[in-house]
C-alpha cells in the first residue's frame, strides 16, 4: 500500500517521534456534471488522488507543484475547509476525518492557516485589532478585557506597531497585511500552521522579511509548518523535507538537501532545471530540459503514471499502464517512478551545486561605444 | 509588404531606443506621484535588457510611456524618448499610434485578462495586421495563423478560431507574443511576461522569446522582479528604485561586481536554488518609499546600511546612458568593491 | 451552444406552466366572489347561478378546468386561436379585442424600446467617455430625473405642455397607421418618449458603469498597444464587452412592457392591454384578467429566452453553461 514517511531530519526533533499530522489515502474529487435538465455526473476532477503524509512536530514540510497538482486543495482538506472524498486525517493521534464543525472547533485551535493573498484574505470592514482578536472571541479563551493587550502583544511579535490597533487593513502595505495574517494565525498558539503560498504575492525584499519572521516564530513557539509554494528556491530555504506533487499525487518526498542535489523523479528534475538562477554563468551553462505541452488538467488524468505523456524518460508500455508506487530509493527519499533518475545527468541538467570555473574572472568586454 | 523572413542584417549596434531624462509624474488628490523621476538609457538592436525592480520602482510605467500608453492627460511627461532617431514625445498622437503594434510591440503580464474574451484569437491577432497594413482580411488571418505556428501553438488554423478562455495560460501568452511580433517590430517590450505562469511553462516562454529575438533581430526589454530570469536571458540589466535607475551594466557585472547597496540588498534577500548552505536571508530593512514623498538625496538612503551624510542631501548621478557599469551611489568605487567581495565571500 | 438553447427552452416551458398554474389558482380557487355569480348578472336566482356554473364548466374538478384552460390557450377554443375564452362582461369572445389591443401595446413598447435603447446607450457612452466632466454630470442628472419622475406625472406634464399649451401635438388616443400615418406617429410620439425616458435613464447609468468597468480591463490596454485608433478601442473592444448586461435587462424589460404598459396607456388613453386589464379588474372580468396575465408572463419568458440567446452570441464564454 503506502509507505509511511517517518523520522525527521530536523536538528530540534522533539522527544516524541509520533507524527503531529498523519494523513493516509486522502482523495478529494470534485464532481463534473453535465445534462440539460438532470445533471448527471460525467466525471471528476481528481484534485487530490491518494496522498499519504506524516508531519512531525517541529519540522517544516515544503509542498511544491504547479497548477493543478492539488497542493492547495490538500491544504484545505487537511484543515477541513473541504471534506475529503476518501482517506483518513489524524492529528495528534486522533482521527478527525469525519468531525462535524462543532467537533472541529477545539481542533482548530491547534491547526491554523495563513493565506496567499494579503489583499483578499483580510476582512476590509474590520479593524486590525478585530481581525487578530477574533480567534480569542470565537474560542472564548480569554476575558474580553484581556483581548486588546494580547492582540497588541501579537502585533509587536510580528513586527507591527501596536498603536495601529484600530487601523483598517487597507491602510497597510502588502507585507504588513501578511504580518497581520500571521498574527491572527498565531493568536491561539497552534501547533501546526499551514502556510498556503504566504509570500508569493509579495515583493522580493518583503518576502525575505516574512520568511525570516516565520523562521523566528517557529523557533520561539515550537511551531510545525506545512509550507506550500510554487517557488522552489523559497521552499528549499524553509523546508526540512520537501514533497513534490503532480496531478494530485506525490511524485517525490525527500529531505531537502537530497531532493535538490539528487532528485529521483524525472518531474522533479525538470522542475529544478526550469527554475532560473540569479547567476548568469551558472544559469546559462546549465543545459535545460524544456517540457513539451502544458501542465495537464486533473479532470482526466492520464493512465498509469500521470507524468508519462510529458516525461522525457518514459518507457512504454510500463509507464503508460502501471501507476508507480512511492518507493524508498535512498534513506528517507521516496519517489513514485518506475525508472527513477540515477543522477541528474540522466536528464541533461547540469548539477546545480557545481559552480562553473572562473566565476569572478572573465567579464564581457565593453561593446563598441 | 509584410514578410516573416529574417530581415537584412543591420548594424548590430544601432541604437533603437534612446531615453533621455524621462520623468513621468501623476497628479493625484494625495499629491504628485513621481513614478519615473529622470531616467536615461539606451537599447540597441539585437540586445536584451532586463529591467529589474520591485513594485513602485517605475519599471512598468517607463515602458508604458515609451509605448505611448500613458497619455499626457493623466501625467506630466518630460524628457525625450528617441525611437529610431525620432523623439516620440514631440510627435503628434496619430503618428505614435502608427508605431505602436507595428514597430514597437508589448507583451503584458496576465495572459488571462490581456486578451479580449469575446473575439477569437485569430481575429485579435489579425486585427494587429489590419490596423497597420492595407491588406485583405484573408491575408491578415493567414499571417496570424502562420505566426501562431511560429510561437509553438499546435494546429494553428484550428486554434486561431478558438476563444481565449479555451486556451491555457501558457498558450495565451504565446498568442500575445505572436500578436506583438507579427509585424516585425524593432522593439519588443515584455512586462513581467512569465510572472503569472508555472515554472515549467515559464521556461518554455522564455526559451521562445530567446529564439524569436534571434529570428527577428529586435531589441528586447524584459521587465521583471525575478533576478533569475534576467540573469539567464538578458545581456544587460538595469536596476530601478523609486523611479530612478540605480545601477546598470552587463549581467555578469551586476551579479559578480555589482556596485549599489540596493542591488546588494536584493541579491542577499532572495533564497537561491544553488546556495551551498542555508544562510539566513538578509532582507532590506524598512519599506519601499512613497512616490509622493520621495526621500531627499538618494531615495534609498533611509534603508541603506552604508548611508553617509552626503546621501541625505545630494542625488547621486548614474553615469553615461550605455555605460559598461554604472551605479548611482556616493560610495567610492573601492569601497563598493570591497563591500561586495565581502558579501560574495559570505555567501559562499 | 445547442445544449444551452435547449436548456433555456425547457426553462421557458417550465415558467409558462408555472405562470398559468398560479394564475389559475389565484382566480379560480381564491376569488372572494364566485365567478358564476359575477357572470350571471344582476340578482341572479340560485337556479341561474347553477346553470351558469355548468355552462362555464365551473363545476368540474380543478385540474380538469386547468387542463381545459391550457388546452384552449395553446390549441384554440370554439372562437379561434389562441383560445382566450369569453368575457364575463361583454359576453363575447375575448380574442378579437385582445389581439387588437395587444397590437397597440406592441407598437407602444417597440417604439419606446427603440428610443430608449438609442438614448440610453448613447448617453451612457458619452458619460463614460467624459467621465467627471460636465457632460457626465448632466447626463447623470438626467438619469436621476428619469428614474425618479413618475410616469404619470411626466405624461400629464408632457400633455399639458405640448398639447394644451403649445398645441404642437394632437391629444391622447390611438390612430391606426393604416388610417393616417402622420397622425399615428404624432399620437404615439409623446407616449413613446415618456415611456422611454424612464428606461433610458436606467440604461444610461448601466451602460456608463459597464463601460467604465470595461475600460479598466487589461484587454483594452492590449488593444491600444496594438495601435488601434481610440474609436475602435472604445467601440469594438470596450462596448462589446459591456453590452451583455444591457441585453439581459432589455429582454426582461421589453417582455414586461408587452404585457401592458398600464400607466402610460391610461394617461394617453391608448387602447392597449394595460387599459384592458385595468378595466377588467374593475369589472371583475376574470377571463380577461387571466388571459392578460398569462400573455404577459409568456412574453417575459420568451423575450428572456431571446435575450439569453443573444447574450450567448455576444459572449462565447457562456455557451457551455
Amino acid at each position: 500500500m503506502s509507505t509511511a514517511v517517518t523520522s525527521p531530519t530536523t536538528p530540534d526533533a522533539r522527544a516524541d517521534h509520533a507524527p503531529l499530522l498523519r494523513i493516509r489515502g486522502v482523495r478529494k474529487y470534485f464532481p463534473i456534471t453535465r445534462g440539460i435538465v438532470i445533471q448527471r455526473k460525467i466525471g471528476d476532477v481528481h484534485a487530490v488522488d491518494g496522498v499519504d503524509l506524516d508531519v512531525l512536530p517541529g519540522e517544516t514540510v515544503g509542498l511544491v507543484g504547479e497548477t493543478g497538482c492539488g497542493k492547495s486543495t490538500l491544504a484545505k482538506v487537511i484543515t477541513k475547509l473541504h471534506n475529503p472524498t476518501a482517506g483518513t486525517l489524524e492529528f495528534e493521534g486522533r482521527d478527525y476525518t469525519h468531525y462535524s464543525r462543532t467537533r472541529m472547533r477545539p481542533l482548530r485551535r491547534q491547526m491554523q492557516m495563513i493565506f496567499q493573498d494579503p489583499y483578499a484574505s483580510l476582512n476590509p470592514r474590520k479593524s486590525v485589532g478585530a481581525i487578530i482578536g477574533d480567534p480569542f472571541r470565537i474560542h472564548k479563551i480569554v476575558s474580553k478585557k484581556q483581548i486588546k493587550p494580547e492582540v497588541q502583544q501579537l502585533m509587536e511579535l510580528v513586527g507591527l506597531n501596536p498603536e495601529h490597533y484600530n487601523r483598517y487593513a487597507h491602510e497597510f502595505s502588502g507585507g504588513q497585511r501578511q504580518r497581520i495574517g500571521v498574527a491572527r494565525a498565531l493568536a491561539l498558539k497552534p501547533r501546526l500552521i499551514v502556510c498556503d503560498e504566504p509570500v508569493s504575492a509579495l515583493d522580493v525584499s518583503i518576502q525575505a522579511q516574512i520568511l525570516n519572521l516565520l523562521e523566528d516564530l517557529q523557533t520561539e513557539f515550537q511551531l510545525t509548518y506545512l509550507f506550500i509554494a510554487h517557488d522552489l528556491s523559497v521552499v528549499r530555504h524553509v523546508s526540512d523535507r520537501v514533497v513534490v506533487m503532480y496531478l494530485g499525487k506525490i511524485a517525490e518526498i525527500a529531505p531537502r538537501a537530497d531532493l535538490y542535489r539528487d532528485p529521483k523523479h524525472p518531474y522533479t528534475g525538470t522542475l529544478l532545471s526550469a527554475v532560473p538562477i540569479p547567476d548568469p554563468e551558472r544559469g546559462r551553462a546549465r543545459q535545460r530540459v524544456i517540457l513539451q505541452g502544458d501542465v495537464p488538467s486533473p479532470i482526466n488524468p492520464p493512465s498509469g503514471c500521470p507524468f508519462h505523456p510529458r516525461c522525457p524518460l518514459a518507457q512504454f508500455p510500463t509507464c503508460r499502464e502501471e501507476a508507480p508506487k512511492l518507493r524508498e530509493l535512498a534513506p528517507e527519499h521516496f519517489a513514485a517512478c518506475h525508472f527513477p533518475l540515477s543522477g541528474l545527468g540522466d536528464l541533461l541538467t547540469n548539477a546545480l551545486t557545481e559552480p562553473t570555473a572562473g566565476r569572478d574572472s572573465q567579464l564581457m568586454p565593453p561593446p563598441t561605444a | 509588404m509584410i514578410s516573416l523572413t529574417r530581415p537584412e542584417p543591420t548594424d548590430r549596434n544601432e541604437v533603437i531606443l534612446d531615453v533621455r531624462n524621462l520623468r513621468v509624474h501623476f497628479p493625484t488628490p494625495d499629491g504628485l506621484v513621481k513614478a519615473v523621476d529622470g531616467i536615461s538609457f539606451q537599447i540597441r538592436r539585437g540586445e536584451t535588457i532586463g529591467v529589474v525592480g520591485e513594485s513602485g520602482s517605475g519599471k512598468s510605467v517607463s515602458f508604458l510611456t515609451v509605448m505611448g500608453l500613458v497619455s499626457s492627460r493623466e501625467a506630466h511627461i518630460e524628457g525625450e524618448i528617441i525611437f529610431k532617431g525620432r523623439d516620440l514625445l514631440k510627435l503628434p498622437q496619430e503618428e505614435t499610434r502608427h508605431l505602436r503594434g507595428k514597430e514597437m510591440g508589448m507583451v503584458f503580464q496576465d495572459p488571462m485578462t490581456s486578451l479580449h474574451p469575446m473575439y477569437r484569437i485569430g481575429t485579435q491577432i489579425a486585427e494587429a495586421v489590419l490596423t497597420h497594413e492595407h491588406t485583405s482580411k484573408k491575408a491578415a488571418m493567414k499571417l496570424a495563423v502562420e505566426m501562431l505556428g511560429r510561437v509553438g501553438i499546435s494546429k494553428p488554423e484550428e486554434s486561431a478560431r478558438r476563444y481565449p478562455h479555451e486556451f491555457s495560460g501558457g498558450m495565451r501568452q504565446r498568442a500575445m507574443i505572436a500578436m506583438a511580433l507579427i509585424l516585425n517590430p524593432d522593439l519588443l517590450i515584455a512586462d513581467e511576461p512569465t510572472t503569472a505562469l508555472d515554472v515549467t511553462v515559464q521556461a518554455q516562454i522564455l526559451d521562445l522569446l530567446d529564439r524569436l529575438k534571434a529570428d527577428f533581430n529586435a531589441a528586447v526589454a524584459v521587465i521583471t522582479h525575478d533576478l533569475g530570469v534576467v540573469a539567464e536571458h538578458c545581456d544587460r540589466i538595469q536596476v530601478m528604485y523609486a523611479g530612478r535607475i540605480v545601477e546598470t551594466g552587463h549581467s555578469q557585472v551586476i551579479y559578480y561586481r555589482s556596485r549599489h547597496p540596493y542591488t546588494w540588498g536584493l541579491l542577499q534577500s532572495i533564497p537561491r536554488l544553488d546556495a551551498e548552505e542555508m544562510h539566513r536571508l538578509r532582507p532590506i530593512e524598512g519599506l519601499p518609499p512613497s512616490l509622493i514623498f520621495v526621500p531627499p538625496g538618494c531615495a534609498f538612503h533611509p534603508r541603506c546600511p552604508y548611508v553617509m551624510d552626503v546621501c541625505r542631501t545630494e542625488v547621486p548621478e548614474l553615469g553615461p546612458a550605455h555605460a559598461f557599469n554604472a551605479s548611482a551611489c556616493h560610495l567610492p568605487a573601492e569601497e563598493k568593491d570591497r563591500i561586495f567581495s565581502q558579501i560574495l565571500a559570505e555567501r559562499g | 451552444m445547442g445544449r444551452y438553447i435547449i436548456r433555456r427552452l425547457l426553462w421557458v416551458v417550465l415558467v409558462v406552466i408555472l405562470v398559468t398554474f398560479f394564475t389559475f389558482v389565484i382566480f379560480f380557487v381564491m376569488p372572494p366572489v364566485d365567478p358564476a355569480i359575477l357572470f350571471a348578472g344582476r340578482a341572479p336566482s340560485e337556479r341561474l347561478i347553477a346553470q351558469v356554473r355548468e355552462s362555464l364548466g365551473l363545476d368540474k374538478p380543478f385540474f380538469v378546468q386547468y387542463g381545459l384552460f391550457l388546452k384552449h390557450i395553446f390549441l384554440g377554443d370554439q372562437y379561434g386561436w389562441p383560445g382566450f375564452g369569453m368575457s364575463f362582461v361583454t359576453r363575447s369572445p375575448i380574442r378579437e379585442n385582445f389581439l387588437g389591443r395587444a397590437f397597440v401595446t406592441t407598437q407602444l413598447a417597440a417604439g419606446a424600446a427603440v428610443i430608449w435603447l438609442i438614448m440610453g446607450i448613447s448617453i451612457g457612452i458619452i458619460s463614460a467617455l467624459k467621465r467627471g466632466k460636465w457632460q457626465d454630470r448632466l447626463a447623470m442628472g438626467f438619469a436621476l430625473f428619469g428614474v425618479s419622475a413618475p410616469v404619470f406625472w411626466l405624461g400629464l406634464m408632457a400633455l399639458y405642455l405640448f398639447w394644451e399649451k403649445l398645441h404642437w401635438l394632437p391629444g391622447t388616443g390611438y390612430v391606426p397607421f393604416g388610417e393616417d400615418p402622420s397622425q399615428w406617429f404624432l399620437h404615439f410620439l409623446l407616449p413613446w418618449v415618456v415611456l422611454a425616458l424612464l428606461f433610458a435613464a436606467f440604461y444610461a447609468r448601466m451602460v456608463r458603469g459597464s463601460l467604465l468597468d470595461s475600460f479598466g480591463q487589461d484587454w483594452i490596454r492590449t488593444a491600444r498597444a496594438k495601435g488601434l485608433p481610440e474609436r475602435k478601442v472604445v467601440y469594438k473592444h470596450g462596448l462589446r464587452a459591456s453590452l451583455t448586461p444591457v441585453v439581459s435587462m432589455f429582454g426582461v424589460d421589453l417582455g414586461t412592457l408587452l404585457g401592458g404598459a398600464i400607466i402610460t396607456e391610461t394617461v394617453f388613453n391608448l387602447p392597449g392591454l394595460g387599459t384592458y386589464v385595468v378595466r377588467s379588474v374593475a369589472n371583475g372580468d376574470i377571463p380577461v384578467i387571466m388571459d392578460v396575465v398569462v400573455f404577459g408572463g409568456m412574453a417575459v419568458a420568451l423575450m428572456s429566452l431571446v435575450a439569453d440567446i443573444l447574450y450567448a452570441f455576444l459572449d462565447p464564454r457562456v455557451r457551455y453553461t
